[in-house]
């Protein structure tokens, strides 16, 4: 075949092209994601009964921050990392690094202020095993759903690229979770909502190269 | 360097407000562009040019379907040339060369070097061609290849004239599926 005869067939019927389609696929997914992570936690786990208290509100919306915090910082990278040579600068991929070292700090300092002998209960919580898991299945979908939007565009760096959407879907995922979980510790939140998301992101970064190619 | 790229991003300015002379114009300069690019590397590990050629058809087949994910607010340049590179690296491992005895990363190269000596690819366009279906195949003959209008081409094909041109539209998409697909395998 010769180049310009494919050049002259491309150039027929043009139409004009959205220029925001990246960052728009990208927002739809997301938010197909968020509902379904949501719907999912609701139905198959279930609002926390106390979740009226004031206590329990308090951590609710500390458990939020860290994620959505996560996820936001998350989804601008990831629209750089979409396009074709996009997001090659290391110093905004570190930023993402913040909601978690807040958590690791606040941590510290609620260890710091109790007894040591409550340590262990609030490392561990009650229910750690049930959120080890329910994260990273509840970040199927979003993870899905981010997958197909980037594949939409065209990331250049696959893994990098696997592991934001690994990262965002995990951030969902804690989200979501978040409404049903009723360990309220800093550490807790920090180990196996950051593990967990961390996880996440390896996920991400091991599956993207097979799954992003075009 | 700093013309080319003023010129070539005002080309795909307009190429994406579906301008087909400007698009034409762009991608003629850039096949011109990735031929040097490619063929400069390919020669290095003893490739022929049909090979070059093949990537530069598959570079200028990503360009087109993917260029609703040019920002505007960048150069164009570096989008360019991260597609070249990533269809280089993707041939690479297709078929088992080493990363390094291919020197990827010159940037400033890419643009530099334009080689308008159009060639022939390894793939054959009438074969691909029969792999369309009737319609597809159709529009795409009478108004590419054998220049009719698209009244003249909806009259030969038996089809609307919106049908011509969604069957070029889709038929082109497919092409691109079948020529991304023979390189897979």
């Amino acid at each position: 075949m010769k180049t310009d005869d494919l050049v002259a067939l491309l150039s027929t019927s043009l139409e004009p092209v959205d220029r925001r389609s990246v960052v728009r696929t990208l927002c739809v997914a997301l938010a197909a994601g968020s509902i379904v992570s949501l719907g999912l936690t609701l139905v198959g786990l279930g609002v926390r009964p106390d979740l009226i208290t004031a206590r329990a509100l308090i951590f609710l919306v500390v458990k939020l921050f860290f994620a959505v915090g996560i996820v936001s910082l998350a989804l601008v990278y990831l629209t750089r990392l979409a396009r074709p040579g996009g997001g090659e600068r290391k110093t905004s991929a570190v930023l993402v690094a913040i909601p978690f070292g807040a958590i690791a700090v606040l941590s510290v300092i609620s260890l710091g202020f109790a007894p040591s002998s409550h340590w262990d209960k609030m490392i561990v919580g009650d229910q750690w095993l049930e959120c080890l898991l329910s994260i990273p299945i509840i970040a199927i979908v979003p993870f899905a759903a981010a997958i197909w939007a980037v594949r939409k565009a065209a990331p250049t760096n696959l893994a990098r690229t696997g592991a934001f959407a690994g990262l965002i879907a995990g951030g969902v995922s804690a989200m979501a979770y978040a409404l049903h979980c009723t360990d309220d510790s800093l550490p807790f939140v920090a180990v196996w909502y950051g593990g967990t998301i961390v996880l996440c992101t390896l996920a991400g970064a091991a599956l993207g190269p097979r799954l992003l190619r075009w | 360097m700093a013309t080319h790229e003023i010129e070539l991003k005002a080309l795909m300015l307009a190429s994406l407000d579906s301008d087909a002379a400007s698009h034409h114009a762009l991608f003629e300069r850039l096949s011109g562009r990735l031929r040097a690019f490619y063929s400069g590397k390919l020669a290095r590990i003893g490739r022929g040019a049909a090979e070059a050629e093949d990537l530069v058809q598959e570079a200028l087949l990503a360009i087109h379907f993917k260029r609703h994910t040019y920002d505007p607010a960048e150069p164009l340049t570096p989008w360019v040339h991260a597609i070249a590179r990533y269809k280089l690296i993707d041939f690479l491992r297709r078929t088992r060369t080493s990363l390094d005895d291919v020197p990827i990363d010159e940037a400033d190269t890419m643009m530099a070097h334009d080689d308008n000596l159009s060639a022939e690819s390894t793939r054959d366009l009438e074969q691909l061609m029969q792999r369309l279906p009737e319609k597809m195949r159709c529009s795409i003959v009478a108004v590419k290849l054998d220049g009719q209008s698209i009244a003249e081409a909806a009259d030969r094909c038996g089809i609307s004239e919106s049908g011509v041109k969604v069957n070029i539209h889709r038929g082109l998409k497919t092409l691109a599926a079948l020529i991304a697909r023979e390189t897979r395998t």
